[in-house]
C-alpha cells in the first residue's frame, strides 16, 4: 500500500489525464487514427523507458533494444493466437509472460556481453539485434504460424486504451520506485563511474545485469502491446532502425529522466505522424533527411538531451 | 511548469488541426505506396501511374477526385497508421495499394473492418484477400497470386522447355520471391522434375558467388530466379561469369526495361511469366506507356502498370454505381469481368483475386518478346 | 578432386569479398585508433565512393585510373568534412554523443543521397568499364575482376603500410592512437593528425566502393550498412586499432561468409558473422592481434 501512497501525486495526475483523453476519444473529437497513434505513443514510451533504464540510468549503450521489443511481440502474438485469447483479463498474464521472455533473453545475453566496454557493447547489442531479426525472418521454419518473412497475421486485437494506459502507468510507477530505491542509486553510480562504484563495494556486474534485464522486460511488454494492437508483425519492424528510434527518444528526452522519456515519446510519435499530415506527399521524403540532421544538431547543442537535470 | 504548458498547448493545437475535414462534395481516393524506403522506385512508379489515371478520369469522370497519397515506407506499422489516417481522418472512399504483401496484409485488415474498398495492384500473398479461413470482402487485387505464377513457371519449364532438373534461387526475406519459389518447386516435382538445389539469399546480398558455385556443382538445366529485376540482373550476371549455362526463368518481377540494361547479355535467352506483353499490339497498353514516358521520362514498370489498372478499375466502377458509397463500390467490384487493363483482361474471382491470363516472355537483346499465353 | 576444386573456388570467392571488407575495415580501425569512435558513417563513405565512381564513369566516361583518383579525392574530402563538421565539435563530449552523431551522419548520408534531386533511391547498374574474362587455373576459375581487386587492394595496403610505418605523419597517427595527450605534448598537431586519419580511411573506403561496384555491379544508397557493420566486426576481430588486424579480419569475415553460404545456407551468412563477433568479444575482446588491456 505504501507503494500507492507514495505515488499518490502521480496516480492522481494520471487519472486526470486518463479522463480527459478518454472523453476526447469517446465523444469522437478525434478520429480513430489519432486514437491509434496515441496508443502507439504509449507503447513507444513504455519501450523507450526500458532503454532509458538500461542506457539513461545505467549508462549501457544498447543498439539492440528493438530485438527485445520484437521478442515480446512475437511471444505475445503466438500465445494469444494459439490459445485463442479473447478476454482482456486473460491477456494480462500473457503480457507479463511476454515481458518475462524478453527479460530472460536480456538476462542470458547480458551475462556475456555486459562485461564489455560501451562501444563494444554497442556492437554486441547491434549484432544481437540483427541476429534476432534473422531468426524472425526464418521463424516459419520453427512454427508455420509465426510467418517468417511473410509476417505474422491474425493476431487478436486485445490492446485497448484502458489496458495500455494502465499497464504503462503501473510500470512507470514501478520503474520510478526502482529508480528511487538503492538499485537506482547504484545504477546511477555505475553510470557516473563504474570503477569507482566497484571500489566502494557495489556489485557492478549484477546491478548492470539487473538494469538490463528489467529494461528488456519493459521492451517485451511494449512489444506485446504492440503486437495485439496492430495485429500484424513483420521482422523488418524490429531492426536496427527501430532500435535507433528508441535511442533517439531516450536521448531527446534526457537520459535519466522518466518524464523526459514520456514527453519525448509523445513528441516523437507526434512529430513523425504530424509530418505525415502536414507535409504533402512530394516532400514527405524529406522527413528522414531532417530527422538525422536534428539529431546531430541536438548532440552538438545539448549532448545530454533536451530535458535533463543539470549535471556537471 | 511553463515547459509543460507549452508542450500541452502544442499537442492540443495539433490534435485540433487534424480534426478538420473537408466539407465539399467530392470523392476522396487514397493511395498507400512506399515513397521512401527500400522499394521506393516501385512506389514512385505506382504513384505516377495513379496520377495519370486520375488525370484521365478528370477529363470525363463524374466526380471530383481528391487524391490522398500516403507513404508507407514499406513498413507494416507505417502502412497501418497511414491506412487508419486515410480512413478515419481523411475519410477516403477507397484505397489503392499497398504495394507489398507485408504492408498490404495489415492494411487489408483495417480496410476490411472499416468497410473501405481496397485494391492492391501488386501484393501477391494469398493472405491479403483471404486469411484465417475467411475472405475479406472489401479487399481486391489486380494481380494474380504467388501460387498461380510459381505453378505456371514450373509447367512452362517442364512442358515447353522440357527440362528435368532445376535449381531455385530466392530471396528469403521477400514473400513474393519465397511464394513463387515454393510453388515452382512443388509443381516442378509433381510434374516429374527434380529440384536439385533450392537456395535462399538475403535481400541485401550482392555476392552470390558462393551460392552460384554451389548450385553449379549440381548442373541444373534451368535456374528459377523469382525476384525483382535488380536482383535478377545481378544474379544473372554472376551466373554467366561463373560459366554456368543453365537457362534462366523468372516471374513478373523481371518486368522492367532496366533488366536488360543492367544485366546485358547474361539475361538474354531467359524467360519469365508476366501480366502482359509489350509487343503484342495493344492500344490501351501503348497509350499508357506513351503517356507515362512523356510525363516521367521512362517506360513504366509492371508495378506501375498494375497500379494504373487498379486505379482505372476503381474509377470506372465509381462512375457506374448509382451512389458513391463504399458498399456499392465493393459490390460492383465483385462483378468486374474482363476489364481491359494495361496488364491484360481482369476479372475477379470469389476471393477478389484477379483472374488473368499470364504470358511467357522471352528476353532478347532488344526487349521482351512474346512467347505464349497461359490461360487460367 | 571435384570437391577440392569447389573448395578452392570458394576460397577465391571469399578472398574477393574479403579484400573489399579489408579496405573498409582499415578506415574503421584507424579512426577508432585515434578517436575511440566507431564511425558509423564509414559504411556510407564506401557507398559514396561507389556512387561517385558511377557518376564519373557514366557521365564523363573517364578512364578508370582517373576515376579511381578522383573518387578517392572526393571521398577523402567527404571524410574530412564530416570530421570537421560533426565530430570535432564534440571531441570533449561524452563518447556516446559522438556515437549518436555518427549514427546521425550515417542516416543523413543515406537519406539525403536517396532524394531524387541528389542521386536516387533506386538500384543502379554500375557500369563496368571492361568486359569480364575468366581464366581457368588448375581446378578453379578466376576472373579478371577478381585479379584487379586483389591487385588494387594489395597496392593500397602496401601504400598504407608505407605511410603508417615509414613516414613521420604515420608515426604521428600511431602516437595519437596510443595516447592523445602525450602525443600533443610531444608537439604533434592532434587536429591535423586526426584529419589525416579520416582522409586516408575515407579514401580507402572509396576504393573499396569502386571495387565493390565493379565486382557486384549494383549500387544503392543503403548498400553501405551491412558491409559497414561486417567490416567493423572484421576490424574488431583482428584487433581494433591495429592495421594488420583489420586486413586479416576482413579476409576472415569474407571467407567465413562465403563458406557458410557454400556449405550451410546463405540465410545464415550474417548470423555466423555475429556469432564470430560474440566469440571474439567473449574470448579475446582485444582481437587477434590485440595487445592492449581493456579499461573497465
Amino acid at each position: 500500500m505504501k507503494f500507492f501512497w507514495e505515488a499518490r501525486k502521480v496516480i492522481l495526475l494520471s487519472a486526470l489525464v486518463y479522463l480527459v483523453v478518454k472523453s476526447v476519444f469517446y465523444f469522437g473529437f478525434v478520429s480513430q487514427y489519432i486514437e491509434q497513434i496515441t496508443l502507439y505513443a504509449l507503447i513507444v514510451i513504455l519501450t523507450s523507458l526500458g532503454l532509458n533504464v538500461i542506457y539513461g540510468y545505467t549508462g549501457q549503450f544498447s543498439l539492440g533494444h528493438a530485438a527485445f521489443y520484437g521478442i515480446g511481440a512475437y511471444v505475445s502474438a503466438y500465445l494469444t493466437k494459439v490459445f485463442g485469447i479473447e478476454n482482456v483479463f486473460a491477456y494480462i498474464p500473457v503480457l507479463f509472460v511476454s515481458g518475462a521472455a524478453a527479460g530472460l533473453a536480456g538476462y542470458l545475453i547480458g551475462i556475456p556481453i555486459l562485461r564489455l566496454r560501451d562501444d563494444f557493447l554497442a556492437i554486441a547489442t547491434l549484432g544481437f539485434g540483427t541476429f534476432v531479426r534473422v531468426i524472425l525472418d526464418n521463424s516459419d521454419k520453427l512454427s508455420e504460424v509465426l510467418g517468417g518473412s511473410r509476417g505474422f497475421v491474425g493476431i487478436p486485437r486485445l490492446t485497448t486504451f484502458e489496458l495500455a494506459f494502465m499497464v504503462a502507468i503501473f510500470l512507470i510507477l514501478v520503474t520510478r520506485n526502482l529508480i528511487f530505491s538503492r538499485y537506482g542509486l547504484f545504477w546511477r553510480c555505475i553510470k557516473s563511474d563504474e570503477l569507482a562504484s566497484a571500489s566502494i563495494g557495489i556489485n557492478t556486474f549484477s546491478m548492470k545485469l539487473m538494469a538490463f534485464t528489467y529494461g528488456c522486460f519493459l521492451a517485451g511488454v511494449g512489444g506485446a502491446l504492440y503486437a495485439n494492437l496492430y495485429t500484424f508483425l513483420h521482422p523488418s519492424n524490429f531492426d536496427i532502425l527501430k532500435s535507433i528510434d528508441f535511442l533517439i527518444i531516450v536521448i531527446v528526452g534526457g537520459m535519466g529522466s522518466i518524464t523526459g522519456t514520456i514527453y519525448a515519446g509523445l513528441i516523437w510519435v507526434g512529430f513523425i505522424e504530424g509530418l505525415r499530415i502536414v507535409l504533402p506527399a512530394e516532400i514527405v521524403d524529406l522527413r528522414w533527411v531532417f530527422i538525422p540532421l536534428l539529431l546531430i544538431g541536438l548532440m552538438m547543442w545539448k549532448p545530454y538531451g533536451l530535458i535533463t537535470k543539470s549535471r556537471r | 511548469m511553463k515547459k509543460t504548458l507549452c508542450i500541452c498547448l502544442v499537442l492540443l493545437i495539433s490534435l485540433f488541426c487534424t480534426g478538420f475535414s473537408f466539407a465539399k462534395d467530392v470523392v476522396k481516393i487514397g493511395l498507400i505506396t512506399p515513397l521512401t524506403g527500400d522499394v521506393k522506385t516501385f512506389g514512385e512508379s505506382t504513384k505516377n501511374a495513379f496520377n495519370i489515371a486520375l488525370e484521365e478520369y478528370a477529363k470525363t469522370g463524374k466526380y471530383k477526385i481528391v487524391p490522398i497519397i500516403a507513404d508507407d515506407r514499406n513498413d507494416p506499422t507505417e502502412g497501418a497508421n497511414a491506412a487508419l489516417k486515410l480512413i478515419s481522418q481523411d475519410k477516403v472512399l477507397a484505397i489503392v495499394g499497398p504495394l507489398t504483401s507485408k504492408v498490404a496484409i495489415p492494411v487489408s485488415e483495417i480496410a476490411n473492418s472499416n468497410k473501405t474498398p481496397m485494391i492492391s495492384g501488386t501484393a501477391t500473398s494469398p493472405k491479403v484477400t483471404f486469411s484465417d479461413g475467411k475472405r475479406k470482402p472489401y479487399v481486391f487485387r489486380a494481380c494474380y497470386i504467388d501460387p498461380f505464377q510459381g505453378t505456371i513457371g514450373a509447367n512452362f519449364a517442364i512442358k515447353q522447355l522440357k527440362v528435368k532438373t532445376a535449381a531455385v534461387l530466392y530471396d528469403v526475406g521477400n514473400d513474393y520471391s519465397k511464394g513463387l519459389a515454393e510453388y515452382f518447386k512443388a509443381t516442378f516435382a509433381k510434374g516429374g522434375g527434380n529440384v536439385v538445389a533450392y537456395e535462399s539469399y538475403q535481400k541485401d546480398d550482392v555476392d552470390f558467388s558462393a551460392l552460384i558455385t554451389k548450385v553449379g556443382m549440381k548442373k541444373p538445366e534451368v535456374i528459377y530466379v523469382p525476384d525483382y529485376y535488380n536482383k535478377v540482373a545481378l544474379i544473372a550476371k554472376q551466373i554467366r561469369e561463373k560459366g554456368l549455362k543453365s537457362a534462366l526463368i523468372g516471374g513478373d518481377g523481371w518486368d522492367s526495361p532496366e533488366l536488360i540494361k543492367i544485366a546485358g547479355n547474361s539475361i538474354v535467352g531467359g524467360s519469365f511469366t508476366n501480366h502482359y506483353s509489350p509487343d503484342r499490339k495493344d492500344p490501351i497498353a501503348d497509350a499508357f506507356i506513351k503517356k507515362y514516358k512523356e510525363k516521367f521520362g521512362n517506360v513504366p514498370d509492371a508495378l506501375g502498370a498494375l497500379g494504373y489498372d487498379s486505379t482505372v478499375m476503381l474509377l470506372k466502377v465509381l462512375d457506374n454505381v448509382k451512389r458513391p458509397t463504399q458498399e456499392e463500390i465493393m459490390k460492383a467490384l465483385t462483378t468486374v469481368k474482363n476489364f481491359k487493363g494495361v496488364t491484360g483482361r481482369i476479372s475477379f474471382d470469389k476471393n477478389g483475386d484477379a483472374i488473368k491470363s499470364a504470358v511467357i516472355l522471352k528476353v532478347e537483346k532488344d526487349g521482351f518478346k512474346y512467347l505464349t499465353t497461359i490461360n487460367p | 578432386m571435384e570437391l577440392l576444386g569447389y573448395i578452392l573456388q570458394q576460397c577465391i570467392n571469399g578472398l574477393q569479398l574479403g579484400a573489399v571488407y579489408a579496405l573498409i575495415a582499415l578506415g574503421y580501425t584507424m579512426v577508432y585508433g585515434v578517436l575511440r569512435l566507431i564511425n558509423f558513417a564509414h559504411g556510407d563513405i564506401f557507398m559514396l565512393g561507389a556512387f561517385i565512381a558511377y557518376y564519373l564513369i557514366s557521365r564523363f566516361s573517364l578512364p578508370i585510373y582517373v576515376v579511381f583518383a578522383l573518387t578517392m579525392l572526393c571521398t577523402a574530402l567527404a571524410g574530412y568534412i564530416i570530421e570537421k563538421v560533426a565530430y570535432k565539435p564534440l571531441r570533449n563530449a561524452p563518447r556516446i554523443s559522438l556515437l549518436i552523431t555518427a549514427v546521425g551522419v550515417s542516416l543523413f548520408l543515406e537519406y539525403f543521397l536517396s532524394l531524387k534531386s541528389v542521386f536516387t533511391p533506386n538500384y543502379i547498374a554500375f557500369p563496368r568499364p571492361f568486359e569480364v574474362e575468366a581464366f581457368d587455373v588448375f581446378l578453379f576459375t578466376v576472373t579478371n575482376v577478381q585479379l584487379i581487386i586483389f591487385a588494387i587492394t594489395g597496392t593500397s595496403l602496401g601504400l598504407l603500410y608505407l605511410l603508417v610505418y615509414k613516414t613521420k605523419k604515420g608515426t604521428a597517427m600511431r602516437a595519437v592512437s596510443y595516447d592523445q595527450e602525450i602525443a600533443s605534448l610531444m608537439g604533434i598537431n592532434i587536429d591535423a593528425t586526426i584529419s589525416l586519419t579520416f582522409i586516408v580511411g575515407a579514401a580507402l573506403a572509396g576504393v573499396g566502393g569502386i571495387l565493390y561496384g565493379i565486382a557486384y555491379p549494383q549500387i544503392n544508397v543503403f548498400m553501405g550498412i551491412m558491409p559497414g557493420i561486417k567490416s567493423f566486426i572484421a576490424a574488431v576481430l583482428g584487433g581494433i586499432g591495429i592495421i594488420h588486424g583489420a586486413v586479416l579480419g576482413g579476409f576472415i569475415i569474407g571467407m567465413s561468409e562465403v563458406f557458410v553460404s557454400a556449405f550451410l545456407s546463405s540465410t545464415f551468412r550474417d548470423g555466423v558473422i555475429f556469432v564470430i563477433l560474440f566469440l571474439v568479444l567473449l574470448l579475446k575482446p582485444t582481437g587477434i592481434f590485440g595487445k592492449r588491456i581493456d579499461k573497465v
